[in-house]
C-alpha cells in the first residue's frame, strides 16, 4: 500500500514535470531551441492566476482559463518581440537568450513590492480533501491537489493529441516541425506558426504552474523546478510529446522513490542520475527520433 | 591604419601582432603592478575577484568559445579546485603543489564530466553537464567529513615558500601573476595545433573529422583543460574568501559564469576577462547604486537578477560579440575613419539551420 502510495505521489509529481517539458519539447520540435524560461514562465502563471483571484476576486476556474489565455498571448508577445529576430542564428545564442529572458522574469517579479517576495498560497476550492480508496487501516488516500494534477493533465493531453491530429492548425504545427523549409513551401506561414507555438507552450506552462501552486506555494523561486523537467524531457527523447509525458512520470515516481527508500539527498539528484545513466544508454531517449547529420 | 605585411610564416604566431600591442599592453601590465598603491584595500580585492572570475572566464572560454562544447556545470569545477585546495591546506601542503594538484583533480573530474561530449552534443550535452553539476553539488553538501557540509569550512592563511600573504596587496599580486600564467598558456595553447583543432571541431565536427581531427581525444583535452583553469580559479576563490559553504558552487553560479563570458564576447580571451570585470563591477555598481536609488528600488532584492537579465538580452540581440566585439567596432571605426561601413560587423542572414536534416 505504501509502495503505491509514493507512486501516486510521484506521478502527480511527475505530471507537472511532464507538462513543462511538454513546453519544451514543443518549442524545440518548432524552433530547435531550447527554452531555459519555461519554469519561469510556470512562475508567471502561477503569479497571473494569483493575481486574478484574489486582487479581481474571479472564482477559481475562470481564473485558470484566464491565465492560460494571457501567458498564451504573452508566449506569442515573447516570440515576437525577442526571439524572432535571432532566427538562424546559433542555438547556443538563443539559449542565453532566454536564460536572460528567465533571469528578467524572476527579478522583475521579486520588484512587485509586497507580492513578489512573498510566498503566496493559491486558495483553490479543492483544498485539503482527501479521498479515501478502500477501507480499514490501509486505505489508499489520495489528496485531491494530486488527482486534480494527474486529471487536468491527462485532459489536456488529451486535448493536444486532438488537436494536433486533427485540426488543419496542428497538422500544419506537425509539418513546420518535421521540415520547416518544405512547410514554407507549402504555403504554412512558418513564423505566425512559430508564434503561436510558444504562446502553447507558455500556456501549457502556466497550467503546470496553476496545478502545482496548491502543493508547493507561489514564489518567485518556483521556476526552479523547470531544470527537472529537463532530465524528463530527455528521457523521454526530446522532441517527443508522448515521450515528454513518459519522461515526467519516470522522473517523478523515481524521485519519490527514492525519497523514501534511499538516503537523504538522493530524492533531489534522482532526477540527474537517472538521465545521465539514459545519456550513457540511450542517448535519442525513449522515444525520440534517430537524427544523422548528412554533409 | 596599421597594415601588417606578412613575410614569414611565424609571424602568424607571434603573441604580439606589432609594436604598438607590446607598448600597450606593457603599459597595461606597469599599471596593474602598481594598482595596489594607487587604490584603496576594497577596490583592490574586487580587482582579485576579477582576476579569479577571469581565471575561470578562461577556462569556460576554452570550453565554448573556442571547442563549442556548452558545460552548464562549471560551479562543480570551481568547488572541486577549492575543495581540494582547502583539504590540503589543512594538510599542510605547500601552496604551489596544492594549487597544482587543485588543478589536476578538478581536470581529472573534466574527464569524467566530458564522457558523455563523445557521445552528445549541443543540448543533450549541456543537460548532462547540469546534471552533474547538481550531483556534485549534492556529494559536497553529504561528503561533510571533508567539505564541512552545508556549514561550511573555513581555511586558514596562506604562505608560499615562507612569504605569509596576509594583506589584500599579497594576495592582489599572487592572483595576478596566476591569471598571467594562465592567459600565457591559453594563448599558447591557441596558436598549437591543439587550439586549432579545437576551433575546427566548434566550427563543424564533420569537417574537423575529415580533416583528421579526433574529436574524442579533442574534446576530452578541452574539457580536462577548462576543468583545470576552473580549479586553480577554485583553488584562488577558496584562499579568497577563506569560507567555503555548498551554496556558493550552485547552478545558478554556472549560469552565472556562463552569461560573463558571453557578455564579454565568445571566442576571444579578452572576452573572458573583459565579462569578469563587467560582472563585478556591475555587481559592485549595484551595491553603490543602492543607497541613491530610491529605496522602492534600491532595496529590492531582485535588482541584480533584473540588471543581469537585461543586460544580457540586450547583448545577445544589439551585441552579439559582446564587449570585446564593442571594442573592437569601436577600434575599427576610428583606425579606418571616415571608411567605417555600418554592415562590417554585420551577422551574415541565414535560415534556420537544421540539426535533424534527414
Amino acid at each position: 500500500m505504501q509502495f503505491l502510495q509514493l507512486v501516486i505521489g510521484g506521478v502527480a509529481q511527475g505530471c507537472i514535470y511532464g507538462l513543462i517539458a511538454l513546453g519544451f519539447v514543443l518549442i524545440y520540435k518548432a524552433t530547435e531551441t531550447v527554452n531555459f524560461a519555461q519554469g519561469d514562465l510556470m512562475m508567471l502563471g502561477g503569479f497571473l492566476g494569483l493575481s486574478f483571484m484574489v486582487v479581481l476576486g474571479m472564482p477559481f476556474w475562470a481564473a485558470f482559463l484566464a491565465t492560460l489565455a494571457v501567458m498564451l498571448l504573452f508566449g506569442m508577445l515573447l516570440e515576437r518581440a525577442l526571439l524572432r529576430p535571432l532566427l538562424g542564428q546559433p542555438a547556443f545564442t538563443v539559449v542565453m537568450l532566454t536564460i536572460g529572458i528567465g533571469y528578467l522574469a524572476r527579478g522583475l517579479v521579486t520588484m512587485i513590492p509586497g507580492w513578489g517576495t512573498e510566498t503566496h498560497t493559491l486558495p483553490v476550492p479543492y483544498r485539503d480533501e482527501v479521498l479515501r480508496l478502500g477501507g480499514g487501516g490501509d486505505a489508499l488516500i489520495l489528496s485531491m491537489e494530486h488527482l486534480a494534477i494527474i486529471v487536468v493533465t491527462a485532459f489536456l493531453i488529451a486535448v493536444l493529441f486532438l488537436f494536433f491530429r486533427f485540426t488543419k492548425l496542428g497538422i500544419a504545427m506537425q509539418a513546420t516541425s518535421q521540415n520547416q523549409l518544405a512547410a514554407f513551401y507549402m504555403g504554412i506561414p512558418v513564423r505566425r506558426i512559430n508564434m503561436l507555438v510558444w504562446g502553447i507552450s507558455a500556456a501549457v506552462s502556466a497550467c503546470a504552474g496553476l496545478l502545482l501552486a496548491p502543493i508547493t506555494f507561489i514564489h518567485a523561486n518556483m521556476g526552479y523546478i523547470g531544470l527537472k523537467a529537463f532530465p524528463a524531457a530527455v528521457i523521454g527523447g526530446f522532441g517527443s510529446i508522448p515521450g515528454a509525458l513518459v519522461g515526467g512520470l519516470i522522473v517523478g515516481i523515481v524521485e519519490s522513490l527514492a525519497g523514501f527508500y534511499l538516503p537523504e539527498g538522493f530524492k533531489d539528484i534522482a532526477a540527474y542520475v537517472v538521465v545521465l545513466v539514459m545519456l550513457a544508454v540511450l542517448p535519442e531517449g525513449l522515444f525520440g527520433e534517430k537524427m544523422r547529420k548528412k554533409v | 591604419m596599421r597594415f601588417l605585411f606578412k613575410t614569414r610564416y611565424e609571424q602568424d604566431v607571434r603573441l604580439f601582432k606589432h609594436g604598438g600591442q607590446k607598448f600597450w599592453y606593457g603599459l597595461l601590465g606597469a599599471a596593474l603592478l602598481l594598482a595596489p598603491w594607487l587604490f584603496s584595500d576594497y577596490f583592490v580585492s574586487q580587482l582579485v575577484f576579477i582576476w579569479i572570475y577571469s581565471i575561470v572566464g578562461l577556462g569556460l572560454m576554452l570550453l565554448v568559445g573556442y571547442t563549442g562544447q556548452v558545460s552548464m556545470g562549471h560551479a562543480a569545477f570551481l568547488a572541486m579546485g577549492a575543495y581540494t585546495e582547502t583539504y590540503l591546506q589543512q594538510k599542510g601542503w605547500p601552496f604551489v603543489f596544492s594549487l597544482a594538484s587543485a588543478a589536476v583533480v578538478s581536470g581529472l573530474t573534466g574527464i569524467v564530466v566530458g564522457l558523455p561530449a563523445l557521445r552528445v552534443k549541443g543540448m543533450y550535452l549541456a543537460i548532462s553537464t547540469l546534471a552533474f553539476g547538481f550531483i556534485v553539488e549534492e556529494a559536497v553538501t553529504r561528503a561533510d567529513g571533508i567539505t564541512g557540509g552545508s556549514s561550511g569550512i573555513s581555511l586558514g592563511g596562506l604562505e608560499i615558500f615562507g612569504l605569509p600573504i596576509d594583506s589584500e596587496q599579497r594576495f592582489y599580486y599572487v592572483s595576478l601573476a596566476v591569471l598571467a600564467l594562465c592567459i600565457l598558456g591559453v594563448m599558447n595553447l591557441m596558436r598549437s595545433p591543439t587550439g586549432r583543432a579545437f576551433v575546427a571541431i566548434r566550427d563543424s565536427e564533420i569537417s574537423a573529422q575529415s580533416m583528421g581531427i579526433h574529436l574524442a581525444r579533442y574534446k576530452t583535452i578541452a574539457f580536462t583543460l577548462s576543468a583545470a583553469l576552473a580549479g586553480i580559479a577554485g583553488a584562488l576563490y577558496a584562499h579568497k574568501l577563506r569560507f567555503l559553504s555548498p551554496d556558493q558552487f550552485t547552478f545558478l553560479q554556472s549560469i552565472e559564469l556562463l552569461i560573463m563570458i558571453v557578455i564579454g564576447g565568445l571566442g576571444s580571451i579578452h572576452g573572458a576577462i573583459f565579462g569578469a570585470a563587467f560582472w563585478i563591477l556591475v555587481q559592485q555598481f549595484i551595491v553603490t547604486a543602492k543607497d541613491w536609488l530610491p529605496p522602492a528600488i534600491g532595496q529590492q532584492t531582485g535588482l541584480q537578477p533584473t540588471i543581469f537579465g537585461l543586460c544580457l538580452v540586450a547583448f545577445v540581440l544589439f551585441e552579439p560579440l559582446g564587449l570585446y566585439g564593442r571594442w573592437l567596432k569601436i577600434r575599427t571605426f576610428f583606425e579606418m575613419f571616415p571608411f567605417y561601413r555600418k554592415g562590417m560587423f554585420r551577422r551574415q542572414k541565414s535560415y534556420l539551420k537544421s540539426e535533424r536534416l534527414k
